[in-house]
């Protein structure tokens, strides 16, 4: 125990030494965490927008009201003809012009048939359908208030929409549970991978292995440390998210911690596991990035919803232990779900860290013939 | 006259279809400096590596320190020290650190580590700089620290790996003469090497050639043997035969 607790004291010395280690363990969780839930947002304020009104009558002028005070829009530009839309997307920047046929109010009174025509600007596709999308909503609630008006059953059927377990569709929900698993596998699986590999690059892991300290008893000191360290980041996480960004936590944080500790034990696996194939610091970060991060990143349901993916995506994303993680997450963060709910998931994680427990072992017997 | 400390019987060692030890026999004395030569790759390491239990002979039997490597590898890991070429000690701890964590996975308690540490840097004139990183030292300091850390649980044998490659030739010197005290104190000393004139300080020497041991015997009984001036002679006439 005591050779134990002085391998830990040696490692913990390593890593307070290190700027660059230090930086990446406290101040990248909180960069990030600030990153996602301040500047990625998918909600939409003050997009500005140019108006083309054809019609210029009273209904078409309380449309364009009703769009300015919805908090959406900034009306920039009142346009006088269809050529110059182009230039309003170009060289003004707008983001949508909304064009009014000529004769609205009459051709909705008379024709039942009035016509309004969204252009949104493309090259950014999630923000144009998001602008259209609001626009949309706000025309067909005026058409439905005008409706009744005039006494009209013009309104069969009345959508009626609620959005549970986040009502304001506030994009930071989603970033925390990705945020979490992110952190996690850096903090563990890389730095722990780099760690090992660089006691293998310098030589001292041989010393060590010719020392009577037994060579689990080498990994789980260079592990502990690692452990401790991503406890305090899962922490440090939901204390932000829930703080700062509002971030419910619904179900049982007992359950929650557990969890993220289960994560941690597969990320570390997978970051020893990787130090036992992996030749040098270099190899062990590269492998680290690209095996570990970049499908954390965009296999993981994450930022891209794995249910849009192709076939073959989708199915490789059932490989990735992020993914069942941040199900986990949000289902016990955001759905206040207990155990009964995920312990599909719970499984899947714990046979991967088997898995990579196991892949490490007979790695590491192989090297020792 | 000595009981041996080390004796290796017929071990060979054999990667796939290449022999790196090919029927090797030899017993080193108690206190004893044994010098082990060779070319590169001529089978000194995997010797070195199987000796200190990192590495599991083909055939053979070989016990250290009383206790069969093979089947006793923790025992004998707990009575030698070990001292790399490639590293000496984790440069961003200070000596103090690297010193108490040595001490600490060989199981020395506080009070034994405190004071030996004590009287070792006190030894080498610099127990001062205790609180320096291992990282700012010079590579002579580094070296001989290292010996001197290898060395603190007090070992039977200790395991040198070319330990004194680029070092200066003063420092060189001032390293045998650790060398020698330990020796005196009755710790052995097994030790790999290129520097010729470093084999003549040893007590008797191993000259190993693609595998096989060709030579062994005390250096002057070697110079005799080979009608040689020094031990780079030697070492020139068995190593390279055919450029003879």
């Amino acid at each position: 125990m005591k050779r134990f607790t002085a391998f830990v004291r040696k490692e913990f010395l390593h890593i307070f030494r290190d700027s660059r280690t230090m930086l990446i363990l406290f101040a990248m969780p909180v960069v990030q965490i600030l990153i996602f839930g301040f500047v990625i947002t998918t909600e939409i304020s003050d997009a500005s927008i140019a108006i083309l009104d054809k019609s210029k009558n009273e209904m078409t002028r309380e449309i364009t009201a009703k769009l300015a005070s919805s908090g959406y829009y900034n009306i920039k530009h009142l346009l006088h003809s269809e050529n110059e839309i182009e230039a309003a997307f170009k060289r003004d920047r707008v983001k949508m012009v909304v064009v009014f046929e000529p004769q609205f109010s009459k051709r909705f009174y008379a024709d039942k048939q009035a016509s309004v025509q969204l252009i949104a600007d493309a090259s950014d596709a999630n923000s144009a359908r998001i602008l259209t999308n609001y626009a949309e909503g706000i025309i067909t609630s005026y058409q439905n208030s005008k409706n009744s008006d005039v006494g009209a059953v013009a309104k069969p059927i009345e959508t009626q929409v609620r959005m549970f377990y986040n009502e304001n569709l506030d994009g930071v929900f989603m970033s925390v549970p990705g945020i979490m698993a992110m952190i996690l596998m850096l903090v563990s699986a890389m730095m722990t991978s780099i760690s090992i590999t660089k006691e293998k690059e310098f030589g001292s892991m041989e010393v060590l292995l010719i020392s009577p300290l037994k060579p689990f008893q080498i990994i789980l000191g260079k592990v502990t440390p690692y452990i401790l360290l991503a406890f305090v980041n899962v922490l440090t996480i939901l204390a932000m998210g829930y703080w700062v960004f509002h971030v419910p936590i619904r179900g049982s944080l007992f359950l929650l911690l557990g969890e993220s500790m289960l994560f941690t034990l597969l990320a570390l696996s997978l970051g020893i596991f990787i130090s036992t194939v992996a030749q040098n610091q270099m190899v062990a970060m590269f492998m680290s990035m690209f095996a570990l991060m970049l499908p954390t990143i965009l296999l993981s349901g994450f930022i891209y919803p794995v249910e849009n993916m192709p076939y073959v995506l989708q199915l490789i994303s059932h490989l990735m232990p992020p993914k069942w993680f941040i199900i986990i997450v949000k289902s016990v963060m955001l759905k206040g779900n207990g155990i009964m709910y995920v312990w599909k998931e719970t499984l899947i994680l714990m046979s991967f860290t088997l898995l990579f427990v196991g892949l490490s072992i007979k790695k590491f017997q192989v090297r020792l013939k | 006259m000595n009981e041996p400390v080390i004796s290796v019987k017929n071990l060979v060692k054999r990667f796939g279809n290449f022999t790196a030890n090919d029927h090797l026999n030899f017993h080193v004395d108690k206190g004893e400096i044994f010098g082990f030569l060779g070319a590169n790759g001529a089978g000194k390491t995997t010797a070195m590596r199987i000796l200190s239990g990192l590495s599991k002979s083909t055939e053979g039997e070989v016990v250290v320190a009383g206790y069969n490597v093979n089947t006793h590898p923790e025992k004998v890991k707990q009575n030698i020290g070990y001292m790399s070429q490639k590293f000496s000690l984790f440069e961003d701890l200070t000596i103090w650190e690297n010193m108490r964590f040595f001490a600490a996975i060989y199981g020395l308690s506080t009070a034994v580590f405190k004071e030996r540490a004590q009287m070792l840097l006190n030894k080498l004139g610099i127990f001062h700089e205790k609180d320096r990183l291992v990282g700012e030292l010079s590579l002579g300091w580094k070296q001989k620290l290292a010996f001197s850390v290898a060395i603190l649980h007090r070992p039977s044998i200790v395991f040198l790996d070319e330990p004194t490659s680029g070092v200066d030739p003063i420092t060189r010197r001032q390293f045998w003469e650790m060398i020698y005290q330990a020796s005196a104190e009755g710790i052995t000393v097994f030790v790999t090497t290129h520097y010729m004139d470093e084999a003549e300080y040893c007590n008797r020497v191993t000259i190993m050639v693609d595998g096989r041991i060709e030579a062994l015997d005390t250096p002057a009984a070697l110079k005799k043997q080979f009608a040689a001036r020094n031990m780079n002679e030697v070492f020139l006439t068995l190593a390279r035969p055919n450029n003879q």
